[in-house]
């Protein structure tokens, strides 16, 4: 059982994170100009891998100029780690030309899948929990770590309902892919928030639960709300929000069991002016000040 | 079928119940939930078409485009996770859409757009200084030989219907008074720099071009195009920055 003061090491966590103990932010095409003429103060940018698969053009031109001046956080969204069928391996290949190309600190993806057979679906769909699932999950994070030939973080999912099949719980089933496949876990504090209220689950429970010294980075975002058939508040996660009261609160008490980690202000849509952005990334900043991080 | 078969049919087709073997913690209809997914689903495969057919919509409504989108969506789902790659079918099913069919130049509007997003993705290629392409135009002697290499986002159109200009109006007040739509013309795009070019040109032209970029020498495409003005259309191409190697055609 994993206790709620499991600081790593500092090893532990510098080999599955080499992104600063700072806050980022996605990086948006809208702002690629603004950010390379203003060169804010931030500790780092990330972006979703398969926007940048393309030949050439505007997208590799900035984020080249980008990477020159910011640590990189690597976020795939395509890999469907969780399909039943093989990984897709014209996209591992993909996704390996991009990492030689660009170095990021950081390679992530999800415990989700988003293709079957040549479908590619464009979201991040749930997983029932059982031992052939948890195999096939941990089979194909190695298959990802031996192509790529690096840790990947695993980032715990918001989901909207559940399986009847399930037999495991869904932070013992992260804590046991963590422990066999020894990648690290990208703590999604607004999934965590999201889940335990559409699962009616404590989320600091659940936070304990999962394996904290695993934790190579945080992602914060916002949700949206609608209701189930019964009316019962049920949280989306559309990342098209500033981040709630209760999801920054939830950041506090994980940020004092894991200390300062790399933090993404996560937003997709509705994206608003840069220097708003900005601001969630300095609020963000000051509670890792507060956390231990730099001075 | 396996439990994804299932699930990723529903997601994508409306009318399918709500997949077994789902459940919710406070026993609420797993129906309600599970259509959290299939609107995201749907949702954001009908914003990547919003996004990369922008005048399509226009020319149509919001809504008319969104209803035309799922009906896409159901038939020609994603078969990568590349979305930048996704409807690139869309005019061909615009072609054959029904209730598209009183506006007849819409599947090349939307063929416009899809080159000019392949032109903004296409690959970076230097392009030949002004000195070495006038320099291989005063040999006279390799000039039949000549042939020229262009930059991998140019791509020409030809459409029956006025297409550049329909496409230009939506980029500014969207109006389309003052075009004559059946004005057969014939779109040249391609990046330069960082920016994508849209340009109308000759019928001959745009022969010529598409010879080029088939193999054809100088010599061979112009004598198989229509009468055009050459010095005019080389001039485009040289200072859109479009031409990227010159060599000689080794004769046969």
């Amino acid at each position: 059982m994993i206790t709620s003061c499991d600081h790593a090491s500092p090893r532990t966590r510098a080999a599955l994170c080499g992104l600063p103990p700072r806050a980022g932010l996605g990086l948006k095409t809208g702002h690629f100009r603004e950010v390379l003429g203003s060169l804010p103060d931030i500790g780092f940018f990330e972006v979703h891998a398969e926007n940048y698969m393309v030949a050439g053009g505007p997208f590799h031109h900035f984020l080249g100029l980008i990477r020159e001046a910011y640590p990189l956080s690597l976020h795939g969204v395509g890999l469907s780690i969780g399909a039943e069928g093989p990984l897709d391996v014209q996209h591992l290949k993909r996704l390996s030309t991009l990492i030689e190309r660009y170095q990021p600190q950081s390679f992530s993806e999800h415990l989700a899948w988003s293709s079957h057979g040549p479908v590619f679906l464009n979201d991040l769909l749930p997983l029932a929990y059982d031992t052939p699932t948890l195999d096939r999950v941990c089979e194909h994070i190695d298959q990802v770590q031996n192509t790529l030939q690096r840790p990947m973080l695993l980032e715990n999912p918001a989901t909207y309902l559940a399986f009847e099949r399930s037999t495991i719980d869904e932070a013992e089933f992260i804590r046991e892919v963590i422990r066999r496949s020894g990648c690290g876990l990208l703590l999604d504090v607004n999934n965590i928030y999201v889940s335990c209220i559409n699962h009616q689950r404590d989320p600091l429970t659940y936070l304990d639960a999962l394996p904290l010294h695993a934790v190579g980075e945080i992602h914060l975002a916002g949700f949206a709300e609608d209701a189930d058939s019964l009316g019962v508040r049920l949280l989306i996660d559309d990342h098209g929000a500033p981040v709630d009261q209760a999801v920054w609160s939830l950041y506090r008490q994980a940020l004092e069991r894991i200390g300062p980690v790399a933090t993404l202000i996560e937003r997709d849509n509705q994206v608003p002016a840069f220097n708003v952005l900005m601001a969630e990334a300095q609020q963000a900043d000051e509670l890792l000040r507060c956390a231990g991080g730099r001075p | 079928m396996s439990t994804q078969a299932v699930f990723s049919a529903a997601l994508l087709d409306t009318g399918l119940p709500c997949p077994d073997g789902l459940c919710s913690v406070n026993g609420a209809d797993p129906a309600s939930r599970f259509a959290v997914y299939r609107n995201n689903v749907q949702r954001s495969l009908s914003n990547a078409l919003v996004d990369s057919y922008p005048v399509v919509m226009q020319l149509v409504g919001e809504e008319f485009f969104r209803a035309m989108a799922g009906v896409f969506i159901q038939n020609h789902p994603p078969r990568s996770p590349l979305m930048s790659d996704y409807g690139s079918d869309l005019a061909d099913f615009i072609s054959g859409f029904e209730p598209a069919s009183s506006v007849p130049y819409l599947a090349d509007v939307a063929r416009l757009e899809r080159l000019r997003t392949q032109a903004y993705h296409a690959a970076d290629i230097a392009p030949l200084s002004q000195e070495r392409i006038a320099a291989a135009f005063a040999d006279q002697e390799g000039l039949s030989r000549l042939q020229i290499g262009l930059h991998p986002s140019l791509h020409v159109l030809d459409s029956a219907f006025a297409v550049v200009d329909i496409w230009a109006a939506h980029q500014h007040d969207a109006t389309l008074a003052g075009i004559n739509l059946d004005q057969a013309q014939h779109a040249l795009v391609l990046r330069n720099g960082l920016e994508v070019e849209v340009f109308a040109v000759d019928p001959g032209a745009s022969q010529f071009i598409g010879q080029l970029k088939a193999g054809l020498s100088l010599t061979e495409a112009l004598e198989s195009a229509e009468a055009f003005d050459l010095s005019q259309t080389l001039a485009l191409l040289i200072s859109r920055q479009a031409i990227t190697h010159l060599h000689h055609k080794v004769s046969p």
